[in-house]
């Protein structure tokens, strides 16, 4: 972004005028926010994607009234939720309590700023972008843990413990099989890692090898787990915990838990479409790195974010919920497991220089 | 702390501070105990039902002492039957199991007409079987969607509604109410039903027929279902017996025991069918939750042929008996029961020879069925103890009544 501000400041003379930390200061802030309002409009529409999904699984309508076919719900909701009283338990730990759904919102949001949503489309383009994005998603679990603790509720303490320990725990399988990849294309850039998918269909690192596509699953269970969302919801679950760490929340406090849940989602969904679904990249070789066509790019990655979250709601509304033993055995003694069989087949397999980028795999999952 | 043997071994010289002994046993992971936590549970709770309040000690997630409090739905339905005349109470009696209106009113008015020694026309008993065992369907679909719900499944819940609503609207045209009828009276039935009603229920019962292998799919074959529901909240044969557990939670548990069949009322004797039982043939264990939802999904299946062949037998004729204008049965009394969807429900009445009972006490199924779970749900997690009160189908409205 720092090259393209220069090139900015060298194009219009009058922009030289300012000092360019000033600059940089307000393309910074410029960037965040629209980072932020398209992150969130992003959200609001997921749930309203996923109640109009769920209403048709269910034999209903689902919200249709507000805006064409119900798309601007969420604004109708936020409105709501603004207007409702913000109630604070009068025993609670005021200043954790009000803090919480901040960090919670943060470690939702912060970690956008690496993701890129096409070539060159990226707010911050890190050789570690991937690293990043594991350790600020896990931010998170302060927020949940201190909205537990300060809400002084014990629904919202149990809740908090189980969300903790989930949340934690399957981490491991996460980052552990999406390590898999990182050793398949040696870079933790996520640009990188799409450039490297380019072409055909077989480059996508999911059909790398049986290696990658089993740690492409073993994602996304472990990124359904640790977004809390079915039959993982066990945090939350509402016929058990009544709401779980938010019980306590009302308000716009509420909503914010709320889009920052379904943020994480986003979040996901784009992630393991530039990890394993090869990206921006159509399947077939085309050029993608000009001016206009980034926003091509741009639009064949959110098509296939927004199938993987519609798989996540298709999921959601299928399956009753896990027992909490049952979570933790499949996160520490499959899925972790497994997940390390991963790392060191990927790892067997570039040593044996072994890239599978010429279909055989994919060839052979066809015959199956 | 006072478990430990080493504290009471020290002199009280020697003896170190409490404190400091914690730290100790902190250490030493074998002495650890963990502070529990009193839960209270309800009387609003999305889990519970209605209003059934427990109180439960949980160490971490398992529950280590549970007690069920009632009485929060409590309406006096008995001292009522003691205060108005004999034909006005039959509506309160739908207020008791408000999901088995039909099957509360059946036995009540089979109890007050015994008492009164009046005959009903043969037609009326048949509409009777028809319209309790429509509500019995009703009143599984909705068991069988609500136990979904328990478990984190959503979809099953709304898909019954989908059939359950076309089945209240049958019951709807006859009564007047979607919920609570009085449409079964003292010497019969409100009024006939009609050709078009009659085709309308074949055709709920065919859809129900179609949809509810959907539903089995849904859940009872979903192995997170099996894994939340096999083996857990186990009450075995002398437990049931014991508790005075019935209906579905009893049969589950390997009796074999239906009072339709075994202790025929109405024309109930005059109908084939089968009374599903817990088996060791599929999944789970015998008393199991899941076999207690099974049991409710194959006994949907036996109300659909037991209502096939009333509709079959029905003979021609009036549906209600001439039945005097001042009800005063003579002095004597009367225990009746039948079997509702949740259970036994009894009706017991004391005449001494006025229009209104000497005393009036009805025995319902979910008071003994919610009872039993003092005993199982030690030592289940939290998870399972929802699994268990959902799996008991209890209507808080009979167990206070």
């Amino acid at each position: 972004m720092q090259a393209w501000l220069d090139q900015l400041i060298r194009e219009h003379g009058w922009l030289q005028a300012v000092p360019a930390g000033l600059v940089y200061t307000i393309a910074i802030v410029l960037a965040c926010k629209l980072v932020l309002v398209f992150v969130s409009v992003i959200a609001g529409e997921t749930v309203w994607l996923e109640r109009r999904v769920a209403g048709r699984m269910q034999a209903r309508i689902g919200p249709n009234r507000v805006g064409p076919q119900g798309l601007l719900q969420f604004v109708a909701d936020g409105v709501k939720l603004l207007a409702k009283e913000d109630i604070i338990p009068a025993s609670a730990d005021k200043i954790v309590f009000l803090l919480a759904p901040i960090i919670v919102f943060a470690g939702a949001f912060v970690a956008f700023a690496v993701l890129p949503w096409g070539f060159g489309l990226v707010p911050a383009d890190m050789n570690i972008g991937l690293f990043v994005i594991l350790s600020l998603t896990s931010i998170e679990v302060v927020g949940v843990i201190m909205a537990g603790w300060a809400s002084n509720s014990k629904w919202a303490v149990l809740g908090a413990m189980r969300e903790v320990a989930q949340m934690i725990s399957y981490e491991l399988p996460l980052g552990i099989s999406a390590l898999a990849v990182v050793i398949l294309a040696g870079t933790l850039n996520l640009t990188d890692i799409v450039v490297q998918q380019e072409g055909a269909i077989w480059n996508w690192y999911v059909f790398r090898g049986p290696f990658a596509f089993i740690a492409f699953f073993i994602f996304a269970t472990a990124a359904l787990a640790s977004l809390k969302r079915a039959p993982f919801d066990l945090p939350e679950a509402e016929s058990e915990l009544v709401a779980g760490f938010h019980t306590e929340y009302t308000g716009f406090r509420f909503a914010v838990f709320f889009l920052a849940e379904y943020a994480g989602m986003i979040l996901f969904a784009v992630l393991a479409s530039v990890l394993f679904l090869g990206g921006w990249s159509p399947g077939f070789p085309v050029d993608l790195t000009g001016p206009g066509m980034r926003w091509v790019g741009f639009g064949i990655l959110f098509a296939k974010t927004l199938f993987l979250l519609f798989v996540m709601i298709w999921v959601r509304w299928s399956l009753p919920r896990f027992r909490v033993d049952r979570v933790m055995y499949l996160c520490y003694k499959v899925l972790l497991p497994a997940s390390v069989v991963c790392v060191v087949g990927a790892a067997l397999q570039v040593l044996l220089g072994a890239s599978m980028g010429d279909g055989g795999f994919a060839a052979w999952l066809m015959g199956r | 702390m006072s478990t430990n043997g080493r504290s009471t071994a020290l002199t009280p010289s020697e003896a170190e501070p409490a404190h400091e002994l914690h730290e100790r046993q902190l250490l030493v992971g074998r002495d650890l105990r963990t502070e529990e936590m009193v839960l209270n549970i309800g009387p609003q709770h999305p889990a519970t039902h209605g209003v059934l309040r427990v109180v439960i000690k949980t160490d971490g997630e398992i529950v280590r002492a549970l007690q069920p409090h009632v009485g929060n739905l409590h309406r006096c339905a008995e001292k009522i039957g003691e205060s108005v005349p004999y034909y006005q109470w039959v509506p309160y009696v739908d207020r008791m199991d408000y999901l088995a209106a039909m099957c509360n009113e059946h036995v009540a008015c089979m109890a007050i007409e015994q008492l009164g020694d009046i005959q009903i026309p043969e037609r009326a008993e048949y509409i009777r079987v028809i319209v309790a065992e429509v509500q019995r369907i009703l009143s599984h679909l909705m068991a069988i969607g609500v136990y979904g719900l328990d478990l984190g499944a959503f979809t099953p819940f709304l898909h019954q509604f989908r059939e359950r609503e076309r089945g209240m609207d049958l019951l709807d045209h006859i009564s007047g109410g979607r919920l609570l009828y009085h449409y079964v009276r003292i010497g019969g039935v409100k009024r006939d039903l009609s050709r078009d009603w009659l085709d309308e229920l074949d055709a709920f019962l065919a859809a129900v027929e179609k949809r509810l292998p959907e539903y089995n799919l849904l859940l009872m074959e979903n192995r997170i279902f099996q894994e939340r529901t096999c083996g857990i909240g186990v009450i075995d044969r002398d437990t049931a017996v014991r508790w005075g557990v019935t209906g579905p939670g009893l049969r589950a548990a390997g009796v074999d025991w239906d009072l339709r069949r075994d202790a025929p009322y109405s024309v109930y004797d005059r109908f084939d069918f089968d009374v599903p039982h817990g088996e060791s043939g599929i999944a789970g264990v015998l008393g199991d939750c899941f076999q207690r939802h099974w049991i409710r999904a194959k006994e949907v299946e036996q109300s659909v042929r037991i209502v096939r062949q009333a509709l079959a037998q029905m003979p021609e004729g009036p549906v209600m008996a001439n039945l005097p204008k001042s009800f005063r049965p003579a002095a004597g009394e009367v225990y009746v029961r039948g079997e509702n969807p949740r259970g036994e429900l009894a009706c017991y009445f004391v005449s001494e020879g006025k229009d209104t009972a000497y005393r009036c006490r009805c025995r319902g199924p979910s008071y003994s069925n919610i009872a039993v779970i003092t005993e199982v749900a030690e030592g289940v997690l939290i998870a399972d103890l929802v699994a268990l009160i959902g799996s008991m189908d209890i209507v808080l409205g009979e167990v206070d009544r």
